[in-house]
């Protein structure tokens, strides 16, 4: 067959497209339950890593430390997965691991599902919320650990999709970022002001922490996250805490 | 004698001075960074710090290597007027299997360098191979031309990536197994390299050093190729006919 003649070109892409789109379906097919088992642990731990500090493993074992089958067990026997909508009402019909936060944020408000997991460790209840925002290339989540009170945070841990190493990547890869949130509180005198991540350098102990030098939209993307990401779980929080505060008093 | 050595040179040797040129001139005389100026968006890109950059060494290494092989397996049957497209889809379908692989294997790595193994198929070091050389050439030296031509990539940035950690960070190989800290103030998490405890008297002599910020912007791997391509080029001087 003459190599330039249009037959030719059109036989040899349509074969190639199938034989490269065969090749790499088959692939896929092959290792995907594998790699969907990975992301799902990977998920799970990273909710985990909210509470590094209270997974009582043993001293300085973080989420990062434990095996595979630690992070579901753990999962199993001490989480309890809620999902609720923005006005503070449980949904049923979800669990909160297959909430796909990417797709809720597309959502209007009204209309979004959130995830919430219950997080009991030696009788304490920790609230873990799921965030996600903007930082200054892509995408930017995390999980924050609220400890029963609701108001001081237990614990926080972030990730991204696309943000620069060394500069963005740090809420990421520089523990001391998150390990900065711990302690920090999210009411002051009962009114939400979030944690404000401040550019050089924290000036209220309680309300703020460190932001990154070099990457001011990235940290400006965590502080705009945290207030609008907790925001949503208001109406569920509040709810939680007048239950809590009548139980009190009924003791 | 000279019969017997002639038959030698007719079969081609495996591994031969010409083979042996495509892996040592993308090095030097015609290093695809200081040389060609190619992929340089990738080397400001990824180079802050060393791990990435050795990662990013390696898979285009690997994509440069197969790429170049598959196209110059091709080559008499690829028709010219979609030539570039197939070499596209052959690029693409490397950089995913890279990412499945890592994917099925070691989910972490893969979440760490999703954005980069995309970079791997904008990088125009692998395409320009397979332009320049892939088609013309023979399998087996395509293959080494384009290992070659990965390795002269990674090795410089590997380089800049070793500048720019150890002087906007004071670490090396953070964000790896082996995370160490060289100079500056130590942070948790990051060991010193060097036993530095008060007893050894190392303490201040490391710990004076503040990270220089404008090593961890893009900016500052420019800087460093282009002060790069300067030694090299006083060096070597028959580059300097070339531009």
């Amino acid at each position: 067959m003459d190599k330039n003649s249009t037959n030719y070109v059109l036989l040899f892409v349509v074969s190639m497209t199938v034989v490269v789109a065969f090749m790499l379906t088959s692939i896929r097919q092959a290792t995907k339950a594998t790699a969907d088992q990975n992301e799902d642990i990977f998920n799970k731990r990273a909710v985990l890593a909210a509470v590094n500090d209270y997974l009582g493993m043993g001293e300085n074992v973080r989420a990062d430390d434990l095996t595979d089958e630690q992070v579901l067990e753990i999962f199993e026997s001490k989480v309890e997965q809620v999902a609720l909508n923005t006005s503070g009402q449980t949904v049923d019909a979800v669990m909160a691991e297959d909430i796909d936060m990417a797709k809720e944020k597309k959502k209007p408000v009204e209309e979004r599902t959130l995830p919430l997991f219950k997080y009991e460790s030696e009788g304490e209840t920790f609230y873990i919320l799921a965030v996600r925002g903007n930082g200054l290339w892509d995408e930017i989540w995390g999980n924050i650990a609220l400890k029963s009170d609701i108001n001081t945070i237990a614990g926080a841990s972030f990730d991204h999709k696309g943000e620069t190493p060394g500069l963005g990547a740090e809420i990421k890869d520089n523990p001391v970022f998150s390990k900065n949130f711990q302690g920090k509180e999210i009411f002051r005198e009962g009114d939400f002001v979030s944690v404000k991540v401040r550019k050089g350098g924290a000036q209220d102990p309680t309300y703020e922490v460190d932001g990154i030098s070099g990457a001011t939209v990235t940290a400006d993307g965590v502080d705009k996250m945290l207030r609008e990401g907790i925001a949503l779980y208001l109406p569920y929080l509040e709810t939680i805490k007048g239950e809590n505060m009548e139980s009190m008093l009924q003791e | 004698m000279a019969e017997v050595k002639s038959v030698e040179e007719v079969k081609e040797p495996l591994f031969g001075k010409e083979e042996k040129k495509l892996i040592t001139d993308p090095l030097n005389d015609n290093n695809p960074i200081t040389v060609q100026v190619l992929g340089i968006c990738s080397a400001l890109a990824v180079t802050s710090l060393v791990y990435p950059s050795v990662v990013m060494s390696i898979a285009v290494v690997f994509v440069c290597g197969f790429s170049s092989l598959f196209t110059s397996l091709l080559r008499n049957a690829i028709p010219k007027q979609v030539r570039m497209i197939v070499q596209l889809v052959i690029i693409a379908s490397l950089v995913t299997l890279v990412e499945m692989a890592l994917k099925y294997l070691n989910y972490p790595v893969y979440k760490q360098l999703s954005v980069y193994i995309g970079l791997i198929i904008t990088n125009c070091i692998v395409m320009g191979r397979l332009e320049a050389f892939a088609m013309a050439n023979k399998p087996w030296r395509s293959f080494l031309d384009g290992i070659g031509n990965g390795i002269g990539y990674g090795a410089i940035l590997i380089a800049v990536g070793f500048i720019r950690e150890v002087f906007g960070k004071g670490s090396l190989f953070a964000g790896s197994p082996i995370e160490m800290k060289l100079i500056g103030v130590s942070t948790p998490g990051s060991e010193y390299f060097i036993n530095v405890a008060a007893e050894s008297g190392w303490e201040t002599w490391f710990s004076w050093y503040a990270n220089n910020n404008l090593m961890v912007l893009p900016a500052a791997a420019m800087f460093i190729i282009g002060v790069m391509i300067w030694i090299q080029r006083s060096w070597n001087t028959k580059l300097v006919d070339i531009s």
